[in-house]
């Protein structure tokens, strides 16, 4: 029996390696990637190279110039769930839906509204009619024309109550949209609404394959068809979706010419496959970015990418509770947490302090806002006007009777606010505030605590609005059950703003108020604002194109290139 | 039986409903593009503003004609769709992991039981404590390193090589398998521990029954005395643990599959719990209850067919 089991193992080990070695090819191409990937040499150990192969025998001159072909392998921890952008509103299928789908506009590099389908559009000069010139010659996927008629029923699917979507809500303030001929498409407006213009932003889908039928059962949701830059090929649910480059697209066929996107439930795993050659692009975590990272020879096969992100993390007090209705104390908590520790801590230096809801590089942020730097002494000043003292001499500040404590509570499967809620935790000893950290699973938090706010401050984040437009979150008509403004925060003045900014087209104007919005957030801290992270990615070093902006990285996606003798993945272009 | 199925199927619905929100408020809230009215709409259009016991009803009476509805989910998609995507991987790594398991328990445990106290006795004990011991996806993320990053021999995770269409029905075997390599023989590791103890405790036990002195006594060479005579009657327990197993089969280490990138059972039915997906959830728990009642109504069945002693027993 032992005999059996020895010859058992042998077996499989044997067979293990006879595997391997029947691809050489295979084997010794990934293997030969890392050493010779910044080195110049044309790649011989592509498999059945066709046309290429005259290409490689000559030294290339045109060694670094945009070429099409290969493929871009990404991962990611979840699976798409539907392909028809207004049914689904996971990242995955947004992930997808973006290169497969185009809107009417979409934000360039600096985050200004450019042109998609659209090529230009005309304001009427009370800020009611939007009329939009659509560009003409693009096709479907399956070669269809695309006109205002596709636009038209995508605006009805979406005010359709029998369409499951979540995200009707900017369409409801329309009054009359017209079809005035195949490429002009009209809008009009009940009032100004400036957060209008980026809502067409939503992703146009196909009348002649939806007319008429049932969206939610549509074949479309398993295999869409859209204007994008990319088409569909498959889908192998729970493991990988296929895209391919659109070769009619209307702005250039992009060069990179395969999308090979990878369901990798664990993190762990994504970077094991990244570092062995399985994947291309990954986000990486502080830690991932700053230490693991460090090596000669992944630092020659990636490159690193380090820019503002669009989220801020903040702690938020619920103001229905006595103990945080008066200014001075959030004030004084605010100077008494050390931010640029936490950044230190738990970004390992990867971020910024975070002042206000806005991205440090967006055109509304007020760089002159009010400022807390850490600051304890002031902080124990301040509390002690409001009347907080320790007066019984346990360490901790009272007030009446009752002393300064509470919970902060914050949601489970975040490492980085419950290290923030813990640093906090901190801080606030220094000044004799007793804290206490709780963590409790998503749903639940969301369900039990914050929309019942039954709770005393939270860790959570919001990710930065593109249109700066902030009445869902700060206005005082959204602090009902399940709304968004869940701390109760209500200031007419800041109200008044926010309506007047949303309101007007003009670019001015709406500077000018958010700045005074900014001012009164930063004066009134019903958050302390804590930190904005960095995004972390890495590219592998052969796609050339990348150009950090205040966009980010992937508004450019259709213009990454691989150069010929760096390419890889042998795809037909 | 049937009773039994239906409250199961109660208790879990209750149950799974006791959990604070529902598949609509998973996917919009906190979402500052969705509206009340958007939600309000999404939940009728779901039926979920109900009440509970008739949708429970409404459940049910689907459920008798095998009608499991669709998933609450964005992809809409039939329940059964679901499950059957994802079965079969999950089956064929817990039937390799079972043959695994069966074949290298038994012998351990034989030769252990026949040696006891030796050195091999000794090793193979801690051995399999250390696997028992280890946690597995620990040791997962430690072999991808090793066979995967390091080596090259292995692919690190998922079902397929980024080639696989291109590749012979032979190299698409070999692919197959080598992905599967991994999954199947840690995932056995841990189980190693259980059965080969079970195997030896019960070898023993046999081994000193009257009836081996017999044979022994009778002349037999040792052989047969173990192989023939004992290891039979020490098999019958494990013959109903495979009964009892068969639920097993179904269900997929979440854990597991996630490192692995596998899709399969675990992952579908942990992160439909997360989504409040009901009809899934409810799907996968009637199919599981049901295996779980068939399994041991086998395992009962094939212990009297095995077991000639409790056969007579009326």
């Amino acid at each position: 029996m032992k005999r059996t089991i020895i010859l058992l193992l042998l077996i499989v080990l044997a067979g293990a390696c006879w595997g391997c070695s029947e691809k050489p090819q295979e084997k010794a191409k990934e293997k030969a990637e890392e050493p010779t990937a910044s080195v110049q040499q044309p790649v011989q150990e592509q498999q059945p190279a066709q046309e290429q192969q005259p290409a490689q025998e000559e030294k290339p001159a045109t060694e670094n110039e945009p070429a099409y072909g290969d493929a871009m392998r990404v991962g990611s921890i979840g699976d798409a769930s539907n392909l028809i952008p207004m049914l689904s509103s996971d990242s995955a299928s947004s992930d997808i839906n973006g290169l497969v789908y185009s809107g009417l506009v979409k934000y360039d590099k600096d985050l200004k509204i450019v042109g998609d389908l659209a090529e230009s559009w005309d304001i009427s000069d009370d800020g009611l009619v939007i009329t939009f010139h659509l560009r003409k010659n693009v096709k479907w996927h399956d070669g269809e024309p695309f006109t205002a008629n596709d636009v038209m029923f995508t605006y009805k699917t979406m005010i359709d109550p029998k369409t499951p979507t979540a995200y009707g809500g900017d369409f409801l303030q329309v009054k009359k949209a017209e079809v005035l001929d195949d490429y002009t498409f009209q809008i009009t407006y009940e009032q100004p609404f400036a957060p209008a213009l980026i809502s067409w932003s939503i992703r146009i889908i196909p009348r002649h394959l939806l007319e008429g039928k049932d969206i939610v059962t549509s074949p479309l949701s398993r295999h869409p068809i859209g204007t994008g830059p990319y088409t569909f090929v498959k889908w192998t649910t729970g493991q990988e979706i296929i895209l391919r480059s659109n070769p009619d697209y209307f702005d250039g066929r992009p060069y990179i010419s395969e999308y090979n996107y990878r369901i990798i439930p664990d993190l762990a795993t994504m970077f094991l496959e990244l570092k062995s050659g399985g994947l291309d692009w990954m986000g990486l975590t502080p830690l991932q970015y700053k230490r693991q990272t460090d090596s000669e020879s992944f630092n020659k096969e990636f490159n690193k990418y380090r820019y503002i992100s669009f989220s801020y993390t903040y702690l938020g007090y619920n103001l229905l509770l006595p103990l945080f209705q008066d200014r001075k104390v959030r004030q004084a908590l605010t100077y008494a947490i050390d931010k640029q520790s936490i950044i230190e801590g738990v970004l390992l230096g990867l971020g910024k302090v975070a002042t206000g809801p806005y991205k440090p590089d967006s055109w509304v942020y007020n760089p002159q806002v009010k400022k807390y730097p850490y600051d304890p002494e002031k902080a124990r000043e301040l509390l002690k006007e409001a009347g907080w003292a320790d007066t019984d001499g346990d360490g901790i500040i009272d007030k009446d009777g009752s002393p300064f404590s509470f919970t902060i509570l914050t949601n489970q499967g975040n490492e980085q606010r419950i290290n923030t809620g813990v640093i906090i935790q901190n801080n606030l000893k220094q000044i004799g505030i007793e804290v206490k950290v709780r963590v409790v699973e998503w749903a639940a938090f969301l369900k039990e605590f914050i929309d019942k706010k039954n709770f005393e401050a939270v860790i959570l984040a919001w990710t930065t609005p593109q249109d700066p437009d902030l009445y869902d979150v700060w206005h005082s008509s959204k602090t009902k059950e399940g709304e968004l403004n869940f701390i109760s925060y209500k200031n007419p003045e800041l109200d008044k703003y926010i309506e007047l900014a949303r309101h007007t087209f003009d670019h001015e104007k709406r500077k000018e108020y958010y700045y005074k919005v900014q001012d009164i957030l930063a004066e009134d801290q019903p958050y302390t604002f804590l930190y904005v992270p960095d995004a972390l990615t890495c590219v592998n070093s052969r796609f050339y194109g990348i150009e950090p902006a205040p966009a980010g990285i992937t508004y450019n996606f259709t213009k990454w290139y691989a150069p010929k003798p760096l390419q890889k993945y042998n795809v037909e272009p | 039986m049937i009773p039994l199925l239906l409250g199961i199927t109660f208790i879990s619905f209750f149950v799974i409903h006791l959990a604070p929100g529902s598949p609509t408020e998973m996917q919009t809230m906190l979402d500052p593009k969705v509206s009340m009215e958007a939600r309000a709409r999404l939940d009728k259009m779901y039926g979920l503003d109900k009440p509970l016991p008739l949708q429970y009803w409404n459940w049910l009476k689907r459920l008798v004609a095998l009608d499991f509805g669709r998933s609450f989910s964005p992809d809409g998609r039939p329940v059964l769709d679901k499950i059957k995507d994802r079965m079969p991987i999950t089956i064929l790594i817990n039937v390799l992991s079972l043959i695994i398991i069966i074949s290298a328990a038994i012998p351990i445990g034989v030769l252990s039981a026949t040696r006891p106290n030796t050195l091999f006795d000794k090793t193979t004990t801690i051995f399999v404590f250390v696997g028992f011991a280890v946690p597995t996806f620990w040791l997962a993320l430690l072999s991808m390193i090793l066979f995967g990053v390091q080596l090259g021999w292995l692919p690190i995770s998922g079902l397929k090589s980024y080639n696989f269409e291109q590749l012979s029905d032979l190299g698409k075997f070999w692919d197959y398998t080598k992905h599967l390599i991994l999954p199947v023989l840690i995932s056995s590791f841990g189980a190693l521990a259980g059965m080969s103890r079970y195997m030896r405790a019960n070898m023993l036990e046999v081994v000193h029954q009257d009836y081996i002195t017999t044979a022994r006594a009778k002349g037999l060479d040792e052989r047969t005395v173990i192989y023939k005579h004992a290891l039979r009657n020490a098999l019958m327990p494990v013959v109903t643990i495979l009964g009892l197993s068969i639920p097993g089969l179904i269900g997929g280490s979440v854990i597991f599959e996630s490192i692995f990138a596998i899709p399969g059972m675990g992952q579908l039915f942990y992160a439909s719990v997360i989504a409040r997906d009901y009809s899934v959830v409810m799907g996968i728990l009637v199919i599981g209850a049901t295996l779980t009642l068939g399994g041991n109504l086998l395992a009962d069945i094939s212990y009297a067919l095995v077991d000639p002693r409790i056969r007579t027993r009326r």
